[in-house]
């Protein structure tokens, strides 16, 4: 057997991708479903408490900052043991997908609030001051004026970490969530070939890429043009 | 006090209010006292001046003299440390006020127009008639059209400040303020940040906002407009007023030694 047959018999095995393809794409619609899921309560959860920030209420302003600052230090896959393997000991079982998602959401939304908080402290004041001199009032200015700004000016950050955390979806292999990856190593297992894992990359790939060319668009498109 | 040069053309604030009409016979604004510092810098040391309604008055000072920060105290971005200021015979300084309200009739426009880039001409516009006036969409844009045809914008509603040039981008502002019919508006160097061919057309502008009436506070350094159009020029040097009266007056006969120094830096006249 040639080197380039075994590489093929270890990676491309027609029978084995054959196999277990239906399996991975299960996986597909359960990393998908999270991805969705974390991107939208991360993100406006991050944007709620960036906004709640905005009115600098000291001991408010505080918690916040302690939630973003130990969500973005903690590795996730840390939290996802704790949680799956800890709470329950305390009375509190969650399903290892609710456990990725809550985790995931949480670690999207500290990064997301710093991303916006970040967009909303560097509008320029005079819009605070155009809007509130024609009667707007605070909470007005901050959702018609200053975070449509602040969000635009945040969109390709807050693409790329949104890419960087939904990812992290594979991490809940280790505690069993049916994803892309945990289909592929159960099929790898099965099947003593590593074949599955090279659908998988795969899948990431088709799933993930045009996100990652969708933000290079973004970026480009929002490096704009001020006043 | 002692520093002001009182003209007989300036009425004094302390005119008593008839008691009928709310603000019946009074300015429409009226600076009384006013005291501002920041930290320690003392920048306005009693202040007091008044606008007469449909009058056009203009600031003029050194750089630092406190002008911004007047106008600023007027519509309570910056917040007064002591003095009354009145809007058509009302207190808007003091805790019993609502802001909001009081800051809807009193137009400002600022040195960097400061225009929400966001949102097209049309759209700057309503959002204040909109959500301050809680006006409905199509009287808001109405009024919209109505302001921009007043500054000669008419078919610029739907470019986005990005698109305007900047004496554009100023009129756009100006048409924001206006279409919410304040009693009074402030201008803090409207004309500063423009290239000079565009001055003109902001000038123009106001000059016809006076002829409709308006009630303008102007801080400029447009010595010809101010002599052409101005009805008071007030003249101001380290936080006081130190001299008021009619351009004409106060550019060719300057009565304060800080005035004088001023007007020969700025090189004015024949
Ligand atoms: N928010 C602030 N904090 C601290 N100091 C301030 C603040 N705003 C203004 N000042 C200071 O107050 C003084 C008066 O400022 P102001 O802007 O009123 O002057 P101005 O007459 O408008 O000057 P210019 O012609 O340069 O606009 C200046 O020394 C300025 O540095
Ligand atoms: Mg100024």
């Amino acid at each position: 057997m040639s080197n380039l047959d075994r590489f093929i018999e270890t990676f491309l095995n027609g029978a084995v991708l054959a196999k277990y393809t239906p399996a991975i794409l299960q996986g597909v619609w359960v990393t998908i479903e999270l991805s969705i899921l974390i991107v939208i309560a991360g993100t406006l959860l991050g944007t709620s408490l960036a906004c709640i920030r905005a009115y600098r209420l000291r001991p408010v302003s505080f918690l916040i900052v302690i939630y973003a600052d130990i969500f973005r230090a903690l590795p996730p896959l840390v939290l996802i043991l704790l949680a799956y393997f800890g709470l329950p000991n305390v009375g509190v079982t969650l399903s290892s997908s609710t456990v990725l998602f809550v985790i995931l959401g949480l670690t999207l939304g500290a990064f997301a609030e710093e991303i916006v908080w970040a967009g909303i402290t560097s509008t320029d004041k005079g819009q605070w001051e155009a809007a509130r001199s024609t009667g707007l009032g605070f909470t007005q200015t901050l959702i018609f004026v200053v975070l449509p700004q602040a969000v635009r000016m945040v969109i390709p950050p807050l693409t790329n970490r949104a890419i960087a955390i939904t990812k992290m979806t594979a991490l809940g292999t280790v505690i069993g969530v049916p994803d892309i990856l945990n289909q592929a190593t159960t099929a790898q297992s099965f099947s003593g070939n590593a074949s599955p894992l090279t659908l998988a990359a795969v899948a990431y790939v088709v799933l993930f890429l045009p996100f990652v060319i969708l933000s290079r668009w973004l970026e480009s498109r929002f490096a704009w043009k001020k006043g | 006090m002692s520093k002001t040069t009182t003209r007989p053309a300036v009425r004094k604030p302390e005119a008593e209010n008839g008691g009928a009409a709310p603000g019946a016979g009074r300015p429409t604004l009226e600076v009384i006292g006013l005291r501002k510092s920041f930290g320690t810098l003392e920048v306005l040391k009693n202040v007091s001046l008044a606008v007469e309604k449909s009058e056009m008055v203009f600031v003029l000072g050194r750089s630092g003299s406190g002008k911004s920060t007047m106008l600023r105290c007027c519509n309570r971005l910056e917040e007064p440390d002591a003095g009354e200021i009145l809007l058509e015979g009302q207190p808007i300084t003091g805790s019993g006020v609502n802001l909001d309200k009081v800051r809807r009739r009193i137009g400002m426009v600022f040195q960097g127009f400061n225009l929400y880039p966001h949102l097209d001409a049309r759209r700057n516009i309503t959002l204040a008639l909109r959500k301050v006036l809680k006006q409905s969409r199509d009287e808001a844009d109405t009024r919209a059209a109505a302001a921009l045809t007043r500054v000669g914008l008419a078919d610029k509603a739907g470019n986005y400040p990005s698109q305007l040039s900047g004496g554009q981008q100023q009129r756009v502002a100006i048409a924001r303020a206006i279409a919410l019919e304040p009693a009074v508006m402030l201008f803090d160097e409207p004309t500063s940040a423009l290239d000079p061919e565009l001055v003109g057309d902001v000038l123009g502008v106001m000059r016809e906002l006076k002829e409709d009436g308006m009630t303008m506070l102007v801080v400029s350094h447009e010595m010809a407009f101010a002599r052409e159009a101005a009805d008071r020029v007030v003249f101001m040097a380290d936080g006081h007023i130190v001299e008021q009266g009619p351009p004409e007056d106060l550019f060719t006969n300057p009565q304060h030694e800080s005035t004088r120094a001023f007007l020969s830096r700025y090189s004015y006249g024949p």
